[in-house]
């Protein structure tokens, strides 16, 4: 590294430092690549729509209620997520920590009801080896839930960073990083409710 | 499973190739305990993350897998050489072939070019370190473990034998089980996620750590170049962990993406594979056209002809890089239209790179030129790249592909292009930037006893192979009838292959003998060359600048020599404390864990794979909970160093 360590006060804390900016430019970069990867993935998806084998299809399985439920709680966890973000910028590192905590539960809970859908799947008797349509629903959807389990968990080690040290260069950066990635698992979903679950109705 | 089928049993070849793994083990154990060694290694070498010893390692293991990938050559001709040769079986002629592709591509050409911009792109932009020292340790070390992970599959277990492609359902459980193919999937998973990590260091070291007054167009080329391929990398590299994650499922968890059953969809795999196969090949070759124009540049003692020509045609490279893939399969059932759109924008990246030739040779024309193998090496690259290329051109064409397809013909083309640009990029790039990293040349007259070893010997075993595309050999079998005509050529193909071999050892001779008997430089810059990275002394001091460079323009250090201005004035010049990073043991670590978690998945042993996967996660859990704050080195030391070293050089 060796850029010297000066502080900019006219910046937000967390791109204060040489170091937060270019941490904060190289994960927007990982998004990038995130974003190619689950591109492959929902190209994997629609190129096996329809190869169902014996297989149930998605139109006979999908139910509107909790799906909808799914993508109400996700879409309410960007919101604090963004909230805390704001509660940070004003400096209150209670205000960060509670809208985190609020996002994380928000995050179990989508978990929760995501877990619930794929069980009641296999129930129905489609599981990750019934079809190639199946194999692709459940890593594309299985990639993303295992994102929000990565943020849940990483989420939790920020949030003890910040209980411990306050909010300092690095702390800020560290939180405003994993929100930019929760705000990304968000638009993945967004495309996951529009591509896989309201196109998979209407077939 | 019981013990002899964990060991590959049962060939006299693979029993002395566990010898000498055996022995050489011992050996560095040996070695390492007499010396007392142990320390040294874990504190200068495992932990470090200095861009230019991450570096030499990068080429030391790359050097390491091209003896590896060319003993698979080697044994290829020996088997090829003679028709109806007994040699190699069919499988373990399929298991070299295999392994011969992926290494070489994977775990050769890459670390090898990764390994020179780990040297060459902070220096040349005027930067302490890249922008993630940690990460690019991390870089390292998974691309380590990964190529490791890949090369014990020949003794424990066995190898992958679907070809370097793995095309489906050639590569699925039916017809090739057990664990050779998972050491593909997993070693190259593992691999991958270094290069993914480096693209993106290396993008945000380029575009923000460059010294002030280094705009975008006055970065050397070999830094424009890299910066390119980071791009490629970072779009195409996700699409192979997803194609291979998928292979993954397919294989161990039964899902059924590629299968024949159920749904599956083998082609799928093929234009996946592809989809970055393609890219894949132009991140080894844009960094080789970047070295080029370096060493070009440099020995003809002058400015690089047409420089944005240079760099728009291989930002045009780049975008055709992606929607080219297709022209691996025209064979392969799409319509005609569809073949027609994946030849014309093959035939057109032809345009970009002859731009790219013509510059070449217009910076030569008028130089005063000076030959040596640094120079040999990128004035071979010309000529038979251009032999390379104009046979691409023919593949390219969809309805005379169908005649060139699987052949031979096909086998020469690629070699052509991949040996006289990566190769001969990666031994000019290594001779010219050589004496940077030890402060000593490599001997000359050994330099130009291999290249031409190298280079004749090149041309003689993959000319011939176009004509034996042209016979109608077929790539990928392991013998051919007495009748059909092709023993002659392939007899002079092995001649040449040997050639190669010897050229190679000689190489590597040379850098022992050169470290022991070349004359140290008293000279930062003894090639008299054009960019930053000669400013400093050699071997570079580990915080690379004592005093961050300005640029004015191209080739900055030709323009301070031209005006006699020094680098670094320690009377006059102002010198401030410098922030270093700490070493760090956690990348190793963490990369042995990944190591543990494929190794269990390429068997099965689903319990492995998980407790490796936490290994994982706690050591990056211990990792994020470290201050991780640095130090500075104060101006004092800095003077002493800079003193230290320049008195030598003067």
């Amino acid at each position: 590294m060796g850029h010297t360590e000066t502080i900019d006060p006219n910046k937000p804390l967390e791109y204060q430092t040489e170091k937060s900016r270019l941490n904060i430019l190289g994960f927007w970069i990982f998004l990038g690549a995130e974003v190619a990867l689950f591109a492959t993935l929902f190209a994997t998806y629609f190129v096996l729509t329809g190869r169902l084998a014996d297989g149930p299809g998605p139109g006979e399985l999908f139910e509107i209620k909790g799906v909808l439920i799914e993508t109400f709680i996700l879409l309410t966890s960007s919101f604090t997520c963004g909230i805390a973000i704001h509660e940070m910028r004003r400096g209150s590192k209670k205000g960060l920590m509670i809208w985190f905590g609020l996002t994380l539960l928000l995050g179990l809970g989508f978990l929760y009801f995501e877990i619930e859908e794929f069980i009641h799947y296999v129930h129905e008797g489609a599981t990750i080896q019934t079809s190639a349509y199946w194999s692709s629903f459940f890593t594309l959807l299985g990639t993303h839930g295992a994102h929000v389990s990565l943020g849940i968990g990483w989420m939790i080690m920020i949030l003890i960073q910040v209980a411990r040290h306050g909010l300092n260069t690095t702390t800020t950066r560290k939180a405003f990083i994993i929100s930019l990635y929760w705000h990304f698992l968000d638009v993945v979903w967004i495309f996951i409710f529009t591509g896989v679950y309201l196109m998979g109705m209407v077939m | 499973m019981k013990l002899d089928e964990f060991f590959v049993t049962g060939d006299p070849l693979i029993y002395g190739a566990d010898v000498s793994i055996i022995l050489s083990m011992i050996g560095v154990v040996f070695v390492l305990t007499k010396y007392k060694k142990w320390g040294w290694l874990w504190k200068e070498w495992l932990t470090t993350v200095d861009h230019k010893k991450l570096g030499i390692m990068y080429i030391l293991s790359a050097v390491l897998m091209l003896f590896r990938g060319g003993v698979d050559a080697l044994l290829m001709r020996a088997q090829l050489t003679m028709p109806e040769t007994e040699f190699l079986d069919s499988t373990h002629y399929n298991e070299i072939f295999t392994t011969h592709g992926t290494i070489m591509i994977i775990f050769m050409a890459m670390p090898f070019l990764i390994g020179l911009m780990n040297v060459v792109v902070p220096l040349q932009i005027g930067a302490r370190d890249v922008a993630y020292p940690f990460l690019n340790a991390v870089s390292f070390w998974t691309f380590f473990m990964g190529a490791m992970l890949f090369n014990i599959s020949f003794v424990i277990g066995g190898s992958p034998g679907a070809g370097w492609t793995s095309y489906v359902p050639l590569a699925g459980n039916e017809l090739s089980p057990g664990p050779g193919q998972n050491y593909y999937l997993l070693g190259l998973q593992v691999a991958g996620i270094g290069t993914l990590l480096t693209g993106i260091n290396f993008l945000v070291t380029i575009l923000k750590m460059r010294a002030p007054g280094m705009t975008l167009m006055r970065m050397p080329m070999f830094t424009w170049s890299s910066a390119i391929t980071c791009i490629i990398i970072i779009f195409a590299f996700p699409v192979l962990t997803v194609a291979l994650a998928l292979m993954t499922l397919d294989r161990i968890f039964g899902t059924h993406f590629f299968t024949m059953v159920d749904g599956g969809m083998p082609m799928l795999w093929a234009n996946l594979f592809w989809l970055w196969g393609h890219p894949e090949v132009y991140i080894v070759i844009l960094p080789a056209f970047g070295i080029f124009s370096e060493v070009i540049s440099t020995f003809s003692r002058k400015n690089l002809f047409g420089y944005k020509a240079m760099v728009y045609s291989m930002v045009i490279i780049a975008a055709l890089s992606f929607v080219v893939w297709v022209h691996h399969f025209f064979t392969m059932g799409a319509d005609a239209s569809v073949n027609s759109f994946f030849s014309v924008t093959t035939m057109a990246i032809s345009i970009p790179t002859g731009v790219k030739v013509f510059n070449w040779l217009f910076t030569m024309y008028k130089g005063r030129i000076k030959i040596n193998t640094a120079m040999l090496w990128s004035l071979a690259f010309i000529p038979n790249f251009v032999i390379g290329g104009v046979t691409g051109v023919m593949l390219a064409m969809a309805a005379a592909d169908y005649q060139y397809h699987n052949t031979y013909f096909l086998v020469a083309h690629f070699h052509y292009v991949l040996i006289s640009g990566t190769v001969f990029a990666c031994f000019s790039g290594l001779y010219y930037w050589y004496p940077k990293l030890f402060n000593h040349k490599l001997n000359e007259t050994l330099g130009k006893w291999s290249f031409w070893l190298f280079m004749i010997g090149f041309n003689v075993c993959f000319f011939p192979m176009y004509f034996l595309g042209f016979a109608g050999m077929p790539r990928r079998v392991h013998t051919y009838a007495e009748g059909s005509g092709w023993f002659e050529l392939n007899a002079v193909a092995s001649v040449g292959g040997v050639m190669m071999g010897i050229g190679f050892v000689i190489l590597v001779y040379n850098i022992y003998y050169s470290i022991r008997y070349e004359p140290r430089l008293t000279t930062g810059d003894p090639w008299d060359a054009r960019n930053l990275e000669w400013a400093t002394p050699s071997p570079v001091p580990y915080y690379n600048f004592a005093k961050i460079p300005e640029v004015r323009g191209l080739d900055e250090f030709w323009r301070m020599k031209k005006e006699g201005k020094k680098d670094l004035d320690l009377k006059k010049d102002k010198l401030e404390p410098i922030h270093m990073p700490d070493y760090s043991g956690v990348p190793v670590i963490m990369s042995t864990f990944l190591f543990i978690s494929g190794f269990g998945l390429v068997f099965e042993w689903i319990w492995m794979g998980v407790a490796g996967a936490i290994g994982v996660v706690i050591t990056m859990i211990m990792r994020s909970f470290d201050p991780d704050e640095g130090y500075h080195v104060e101006v004092e030391e800095i003077k002493e160093i800079e003193e230290h070293v320049r008195r030598e050089e003067a």
